[in-house]
């Protein structure tokens, strides 16, 4: 039942899609938009199931992995320097490959070429908390992830994404989360879609997850074919978003409904 | 704990009611004979009276999956006046328990939080025993909304 | 690798009556889950819960299903001397962690 009231009210918001940008003094993290509770489960670390994952993170940090037999810390010493506001700048542009890639996909880069070891799979425990504890060094940083130029032609696919109407509901991401983020749906805020608290404790998944994973959800929820974890799109979407978010403080681990 | 001290054959016999019922029907919400017998199993026979106890949960929440609950029991938790134990029931789930929470003298103030698990909108009903065994309650209503977009299932 | 979370004041005096919070990473798998062909995934959940000061047991809780996954319990005791808490989490399939902290009473 609750999916027919999803599809009524979107289908009732496509009529009014006039896909304006978010000003940049109106722009509300995720986190303004909960309840009291919701937000004191993320304000403290240790009622933030999140911080679960950061503490297997930083237990992650310095373990020796792959037949290099090499840990993150080795070369990276103590993350807590080395790692601070290294999220807020991603996804970045990674000269090998020629094309932008998410901190997940750094982090595996890393242990395929550094550690030689068999890359996470997409949320996974280990990628989830490595990507946690990494972020979390950068927590109350500004976002700052599209200042190389030669990012400029994804963050515009990743636009182009947004705006892109699919699925049975034919609806694009600006649709709801640009227009009509004032509102709600079934009862729920709509939010902004800034993705400021990535990986971040959802309660509807009792865990941990990725921006990725979010944004493979939310394309389900328009009733369209999601793109693949580490697709070249999820990435651009996800770059766009972080452009789109300039300047919002970092706040992994998030908690959100 | 103590709990089968009170246990009488009345007791045993609603609870035997309560699991044929989860056997002819299948057990999608805890009945409300389901949450009697649960009740009976921890109180006995003994008469549970409404104050006391505060049952702090929201009214409207934004996910049944995790839902912050805090109860508490007026009582100067000396060592001749205090709360032994605190049950927390729920109406809809599938199963009416969702915890019991053992204290005592040396807790100094009686209260507990937590966070459940609620499947639909429903009453959740907190019952404390206190030192002289005399059983004390709070209920309160939630309504869960559910998620607007879901995901498909695992 | 299940990960505890303890808040307990490191420092208070003789008397007071400090707030402990614990956090324990599990999935609480109800047992009322099917997957998509239908197959009920078994429970998995943590049963009790109980922490102990110098060996004596302060609090304790039998934890059900509709407990939240990563289960956050937070419960108050009396200052009465320094020593230690232990925590202990048993559950289903064999689950047992311990958790400790220490705590100076002045």
């Amino acid at each position: 039942m609750r999916i027919a009231v999803c599809i009524a009210l979107l289908a009732a918001m496509v009529g009014a899609a006039l896909a304006t940008e978010i000003p940049p003094a109106a722009r509300r993290s995720g986190y303004s938009f909960m309840g009291a509770d919701t937000k004191a489960m993320q304000d403290e670390d240790t009622a933030n199931p999140g911080m679960l994952s950061v503490l297997d993170g930083e237990a992650l940090w310095t373990r020796k992995a792959g037949s290099a037999d090499k840990a993150c810390a080795e070369c990276h010493n103590d993350a807590r320097v080395s790692m601070k506001g290294v999220a807020a700048r991603y996804p970045a542009f990674e000269k090998m490959l020629g094309k932008p890639i998410d901190l997940e996909g750094r982090i595996n880069l890393c242990r395929t070429n550094h550690q030689q070891a068999t890359p996470f799979a997409y949320e996974s425990r280990e990628l989830l908390a490595l990507s946690a504890y990494v972020a979390q060094q950068s927590r109350g940083m500004p976002i700052a992830a599209d200042d190389d130029p030669e990012l400029a032609p994804f963050v515009e696919k990743g636009h182009a994404l947004f705006m892109q109407r699919q699925g049975q509901l034919n609806l694009g991401c600006a649709n709801c989360h640009d227009d009509n983020w004032d509102r709600k749906l079934a009862g729920s805020p709509i939010t902004q879609g800034q993705p400021t608290g990535y990986p971040l404790y959802r309660l509807e998944w009792q865990s941990l997850g990725s921006l990725q994973r979010r944004l493979r959800a939310c394309i389900t929820g328009i009733r369209a074919q999601a793109y693949d974890y580490g697709s070249p799109e999820l990435v651009e979407l996800e770059l766009y978003l972080m452009s789109r978010a300039r300047g919002m403080p970092v706040e992994t681990p998030a908690v959100r409904p | 704990m103590a709990n089968s001290n009170h246990t009488t054959r009345r007791t045993v016999l609603s609870l035997a009611g309560g699991a044929a019922a989860l056997v002819i029907v299948r057990p999608v919400d805890a009945t409300p004979a389901m949450l009697q017998a649960a009740i009976r199993n921890i109180v006995g026979e003994a008469n549970v009276r409404t104050g006391k106890v505060k049952l702090d949960i929201p009214p409207l929440v934004e996910n049944g999956n995790t839902v912050p609950m805090t109860i508490s029991v007026s009582s100067p938790m000396t060592a001749d006046e205090y709360v032994k134990s605190i049950h927390v029931f729920n109406e809809k789930n599938p199963q009416p328990n969702i915890g019991n929470f053992y204290l005592g003298p040396h807790a100094g103030r009686a209260q507990v939080s937590t966070r459940i698990r609620l499947a639909d909108s429903q009453k959740v009903t907190a019952i404390a025993r206190l030192s002289d065994d005399t059983f004390w309650s709070a209920t309160a209503d939630v309504v869960v909304t559910l998620a607007a977009c879901t995901e498909e299932a695992i | 690798m299940p990960s505890a979370l303890i808040n307990v004041p490191k420092k208070a005096r003789r008397g007071d009556v400090i707030e402990i919070k614990t956090l324990m990473s599990h999935i609480m798998e109800t047992g009322y889950r099917h997957t998509a062909s239908g197959d009920v995934v078994a429970r998995d959940i943590i049963t009790s819960f109980t922490c102990r000061f110098n060996g004596q047991e302060v609090f304790r809780a039998d934890l059900f299903p509709a407990i939240a996954a990563n289960p956050f319990i937070t419960f108050f005791t009396t200052a009465t001397e320094s020593g230690k808490f232990e925590f202990e989490w048993i559950g289903d399939k064999g689950f047992s962690e311990t958790a400790q902290a220490s705590i100076t009473v002045e």
